[in-house]
């Protein structure tokens, strides 16, 4: 058994800790745009899907029935026996620990520390796949969570008026966006502006987070290896934040300048890469970070406040 | 102005009509989507040669009440199907973005 250390040991850890923990559920962590494989489709051809998709595990699925699941081990396994061009059918791990998706995340934890394995699928209560964790989707969402409670805490102590809530508690959501996928490129945003449509926040508002999550999405269709964009809507801000793994950009202070763009003929023939994406998402931010390192990707955060008045 | 009269009055093959009774009260041209993104208006009626599927995307980002495509640039069903999910008209014209930019202008009377 691996000798890893538990993703939060919940017996040593705050009483904020366990609040955040015990207040979120699966669905607030799972990512929900699955990759997923047929029971007839080859373990080669998994071992691919896990190659293009930068993923480590494959359901086996099939209108949302879960059969299975095919992990790296499962495909070492058939590299080295020399079954790699058998069907998942006969080849899968069978026997799977599942979550809920109304589960609480502490529940989840435990799991994670108890089978030590790197993915759990989620089932609803109809019994269907709903989404996957993996321990890195819990640890960026809890690390979000305390970065809100630490703000939080210490807009308290300078004694911060807290700003007007603006719909019906937190919003979470994770989108996977991949390259050059221009087909659906802008769901995400699509999704984003729905849910702040929902809660009746001001147009003006809504139009700004369009921009930001619509440009960033973009970016990462258009120039990353694949991302993820984050919409965390609290009592007081929207932060909208794109992470993708590389290339990374040369230049950042170039890549905020108007007019300046990296993009390809191609995709400037569809009406991208002027050099207008990142400056209109700066002017629609009331916080604005951008870090990228060559080699390893970039991250792009931005904030917008809920005020009255957009 | 409604979008259906819009485009019964500028003679525009209508693509997609869901949506068609949303009112439009100016217009944007521009086939830079992040220019649209950044500058167009609710109520405006986008004129651009940006056939895709994105180009619906942000038309419902930026509130627009019809989108005209100029130079009877070919549509595929994927934006056609976007249209119609987003509740916008899509309406095509042989005619350019400069004349149908001097047409909406004409009929509607007003700048952004």
């Amino acid at each position: 058994m691996p000798n890893s250390t538990p993703i939060v040991d919940t017996s040593r850890s705050s009483l904020l800790t366990l609040e955040i923990v015990f207040n979120l559920k699966v669905r607030d962590v799972m990512a929900t745009n699955l990759i997923t494989a047929k029971r007839t489709d080859t373990m080669r051809h998994i071992q691919s899907l896990m190659k293009e998709h930068k993923i480590s595990g494959i359901p086996i699925e099939e209108n949302g029935r879960l059969f299975g699941l095919v992990s790296v081990d499962n495909i070492l396994r058939a590299l080295d026996f020399g079954y790699i061009g058998d069907t998942a059918e006969g080849r899968m791990t069978r026997n799977l620990i599942v979550l809920e998706d109304d589960m609480p995340l502490s529940f989840a934890i435990s799991r994670f520390e108890r089978y030590r394995l790197g993915r759990f699928p989620v089932l609803n209560k109809e019994e269907k796949l709903v989404g996957i964790v993996t321990s890195g989707d819990i640890m960026s969402k809890l690390l979000f969570e305390m970065n809100y409670a630490v703000n939080k805490l210490e807009g308290e102590h300078q004694g911060a008026a807290q700003t007007a809530s603006g719909g019906n508690g937190n919003y979470y959501r994770k989108f996977n966006v991949k390259k050059y996928d221009f087909e659906t490129g802008g769901r995400a945003s699509t999704e984003i502006r729905r849910v702040l449509k929902e809660r009746s926040l001001n147009p003006k508002l809504i139009r700004r987070v369009a921009i930001i999550s619509y440009e960033l999405e973009i970016n990462l269709v258009a120039h990353s290896e694949g991302g993820k964009l984050s919409c965390y809507i609290k009592d007081d801000k929207i932060e909208i934040i794109a992470k993708d793994s590389g290339p990374g950009i040369p230049d950042v202070e170039k890549a905020l300048t108007e007019g300046f763009s990296t993009a390809t003929d191609w995709i400037r023939s569809l009406g991208f890469g002027a050099g207008l994406g990142l400056p209109n998402v700066k002017r629609a931010s009331d916080t604005f970070d951008i870090r990228s390192q060559m080699g390893l990707g970039t991250i792009v955060k931005s904030t917008v406040n809920i005020t009255d008045n957009g | 102005m409604k979008a259906k009269d819009l485009a019964a009055a500028l003679g525009l093959e209508v693509i997609q009509p869901i949506g068609d009774d949303k009112e439009v009260s100016a217009g944007y041209t521009s086939d830079l989507l992040s220019d649209v993104m950044a500058n167009a208006k609710e109520e405006n009626v986008l004129i651009t040669i940006q056939a895709h599927i994105n180009t619906m995307a942000v038309a419902a980002h930026t509130g627009s009440g019809a989108v005209i495509i100029c130079n009877s640039r070919p549509i595929g069903d994927d934006m056609k199907e976007a249209a119609a999910k987003e509740e916008i008209a899509l309406f095509k014209t042989e005619k350019n973005q400069f004349t149908i930019s001097h047409l909406v202008y004409s009929l509607l009377n007003k700048e952004q």
